[in-house]
């Protein structure tokens, strides 16, 4: 019976085992091991994580900086709206402002226009009242002259004496006027 | 040669019949003859020649992947990362959590890529035979794991490491009578044999399941003793090849995950304060 680890051939010449290891085939296992060990501590591995730090430091700082950029933008688009109430308020203001100074131009324009309406009424108001005076006058005058001459004419005598006559004329009229008064 | 360890690996292997005209694969596969300093320690025969030249293309590979790295990486890069992102998260990370896992990352890379390389040989056109299929790679890889695992035991928690991988706490006295024997045999005898064992034994199977079927293959095809009918044999073991072929790719990549796996699991128990 043969075990795993006893040389496995009855053929004495050379006794040889899958599970014998030869020196040399020990010497380039340990040479490959180091070798390969050597590469992957020194070059390969301290390589890769380099680069897998790079990389996380880079997503980190990407990720900063866009934080940063919506921080900014937050503040900018705050800044705007104060901005744009800002502005909005102004509007508003402008506009009340116009409306008022709207409200008193025209306040003005009619106070103005009134004015000028009451002057122009006073004036012709004073106008009628001086023609009526001299209506009045005049009248006064060819009623006078108009009524004496109807007078003569009727009386047959000249009313020479003026101051009769005017006195006589004077009563009249005050009679009528009393009397137009009455009327009223 | 014929020997008891073959016949039980492979019960139908056919025996090898002198003056026949079929040669079946013999574990003399395994001991080519010397190419260069024969009978020196430095010996290189076939097998160690197609490890290091496996050894000097992944350097080459991995030297040339990872010495302009980019931040944004480009497509080989991207490969390059995501086998070294394997062992680092996947194995070192996952088994020994992030300060650990780092701390035994070169080492543990170092393994599996060294295992992945020589084991793939074996499938590879002109290489065709594991690097990893001689006793010496498993050998060496194994007892790096043992003395790694004993070392940071050591190394973390002192004598303590001895006392709770013999004497498992919460165990009754008398118990110890048997179970620190048990403990003794399984963590510090078989650990880094079953570690070595494994690797050899898979490669060595692997290969000579391969040679068998190509050998047959070539046995039906051109061998003038065939029958015309019996030519049609050669396609069955043709479709045998391919799918071992196939089959020991997955053996390879799987083969050095267990290793490393296993390697960074022993660390762990090895680190850690409570089984």
């Amino acid at each position: 019976m043969f075990t795993l680890i006893a040389p496995m051939a009855t053929e004495a010449a050379e006794e040889k085992s899958i599970l014998l290891p030869a020196p040399y085939d020990i010497v380039w296992s340990s040479v490959v091991f180091f070798l390969l060990l050597a590469f992957f501590f020194f070059y390969a591995l301290p390589r890769v994580r380099k680069v897998l730090d790079e990389r996380s430091a880079l997503i980190e700082g990407g990720i900063e900086k866009a934080e940063q950029a919506q921080a900014e933008a937050a503040v900018a688009l705050d800044k705007y709206t104060q901005q744009l109430a800002e502005a909005r308020a102004e509007a508003a203001r402008i506009r009340e402002q116009a409306r008022e100074d709207g409200k008193k131009i025209i306040a003005e324009f009619r106070e103005q226009a009134q004015a000028e309406a009451a002057r122009i009424s006073a004036t012709a108001q004073a106008q009628i009242e001086a023609e009526r005076q001299a209506a009045v006058t005049s009248l006064r005058a060819e009623v006078g002259s108009l009524a004496i001459d109807l007078a003569s004419g009727v009386v047959g005598e000249t009313l020479s004496d003026d101051a009769r006559a005017t006195a006589l004329v004077d009563r009249f009229l005050a009679d009528l006027e009393a009397s137009e008064k009455a009327g009223k | 040669m014929e020997n008891e360890l073959l016949n039980a690996v492979l019960p139908l292997l056919p025996r090898a019949e002198d003056g026949g005209g079929f040669h079946a694969p013999t574990l003399d596969e395994f001991f080519p003859p010397a190419i260069l300093f024969e009978g020196t320690p430095f010996e290189i025969n076939r097998i160690i020649m197609v490890r290091l030249i496996a050894v000097a293309l992944l350097i080459l590979l991995l030297w040339i992947g990872t010495r302009r790295m980019r931040v944004v990486p480009g497509r080989g890069q991207s490969v390059v990362e995501l086998l070294f992102g394997f062992v680092r998260t996947n194995i070192g990370e996952e088994i020994l959590g992030r300060k650990d896992g780092r701390r035994f990352l070169p080492l543990l890379t170092t393994i599996f890529f060294l295992v992945l390389v020589t084991n793939i040989t074996g499938v590879i056109p002109l290489l065709n035979i594991a690097g990893s299929s001689i006793i010496g790679l498993p050998l060496v890889l194994a007892l790096v794991a043992y003395v790694t695992f004993i070392y940071a035991g050591i190394k973390d928690r002192g004598g303590a490491f001895f006392k709770t991988a013999l004497f498992p706490p919460g165990v009754p006295k008398p118990l110890y009578l048997l179970l620190t024997p048990i403990e003794l045999l399984s963590t510090f005898i078989l650990r880094p044999i079953s570690l070595m064992l494994r690797l050899l034994m898979n490669m060595v199977v692997g290969h000579l399941l391969l040679v068998l079927c190509f050998a047959a293959t070539d046995f039906f095809l051109f061998n003038a003793s065939v029958d015309g009918g019996l030519r049609l044999f050669s396609v069955g073991t043709f479709a045998f090849g391919i799918f071992f072929t196939l089959f020991e790719i997955l053996v390879a990549v799987l083969q050095a995950y267990i290793f490393t796996l296993l390697t960074a699991v022993y660390i762990q128990l090895a680190v850690a304060e409570e089984h």
